[in-house]
């Protein structure tokens, strides 16, 4: 299955929740997630299957004006 | 003696007049000097990939360590499902229901889309943010937005990051006269501390910036100068400006001159 995460392409060998994909990119908190552009909150992350051409954003907080 | 209106963002009261972004200082050492230099009590920050450079744990520990109530923004969205998206995804990280909602609409001078921002805030607003919007300085925006129920508004002064200052001062008054009871924010473009004192003057609350900082010489000198600006400017306000005259008068009595300018 081929997917995306954080603009870069990912193939996964066999089907992962969100939260999976997330914890094997060493992903740090805080963090929030979107998946193809839709906020998916943390409480249902461990619930929600990928599939495949899914896009996935994790955000950190940064510098903002 | 006048007595001053506090500044009141959704119902919480601030000290000061002044809102300070987190951006482009040249070390976050010198950020963290700045902002409490500038003895804001309110901060902007954003979110980015986490695979991006400058994010993670370290920046955010560093503004949590100031004790300054967050702003999340959302610059660079051009959409108004960028827009939502990232905004719900603000208020799980940084746990606020506030948002600086910047929405572009023109490449070239960063211009608000006043047209997107309405349908962004009414989304927003029925999710249960409270949205603080950067906008243009049209009134009948502005208007919009308030009948939309946001309390607070932050017209420009001037296209982000150019430092030019109040570009339209009549814009800008017309809408603090429109909306009185409204809290006021002048967002962007300031350079100098001059341009938040005239801010201020024209009875702004407040005023939003970063680049006059984070862009000086010295930032944090420049951030001790923007907190004297700013409350210079409101006191200025409060005390009520003389009215202008167009021809001179004498601030010196003419009673009792002596001998030599009498006939």
């Amino acid at each position: 299955m081929n997917i995306s995460y954080n603009g870069q392409a990912l193939t996964l060998s066999q089907p992962h929740s969100l939260l999976e994909v997330i914890e094997a990119q060493g992903a740090q908190a805080p963090y929030a997630v979107a998946l193809n552009g839709q906020f998916v909150p943390r409480s249902g992350l461990a619930e929600q299957q990928l599939q495949e051409g899914d896009s996935i954003e994790l955000l950190s907080p940064i510098q903002g004006g | 003696m006048q007595t001053d209106k506090p500044f009141t963002v959704y119902g919480e009261q601030f000290d000061s007049r002044l809102l300070i972004g987190s951006a482009l200082y040249p070390s976050p050492e010198v950020m963290q000097q700045s902002l409490l230099a500038s003895r804001a009590q309110i901060v902007t920050v954003s979110l980015r990939r986490q695979n991006s450079v400058s994010a993670g744990d370290d920046f955010w520990q560093l503004i949590k360590d100031t004790g300054l109530r967050v702003l999340p923004n959302t610059a660079g969205c051009h959409s108004v499902k960028e827009v939502v998206t990232l905004a719900q995804m603000c208020r799980e990280v940084f746990a606020t229901d506030w948002i600086k909602l910047e929405l572009i609409g023109d490449e070239y001078n960063l211009q608000p889309d006043p047209i997107a921002l309405l349908e962004a805030t009414e989304i927003l607003i029925k999710q249960g943010f409270k949205v603080l919007p950067y906008c243009t300085d049209d009134l009948v925006v502005c208007q919009r937005l308030a009948d939309l129920g946001c309390e607070v508004l932050m017209p420009w002064g001037a296209p982000i990051g150019t430092g030019k200052g109040l570009l339209n001062p009549y814009n800008l008054q017309t809408i603090r006269e429109r909306l009185p009871d409204h809290t006021l924010i002048v967002d962007a473009g300031l350079g100098l501390p001059s341009h938040a004192v005239q801010a201020l003057e024209l009875g702004y609350d407040a005023v939003l910036l970063n680049s006059a900082i984070a862009g000086a010489g010295c930032p944090v000198t420049m951030a001790s100068a923007f907190h004297h600006a700013v409350v210079a400017g409101r006191a200025a306000y409060v005390a009520q400006a003389m009215p202008e005259k167009e021809v001179a008068a004498p601030s010196t009595p003419t009673m009792g001159m002596p001998f030599w300018h009498q006939n």
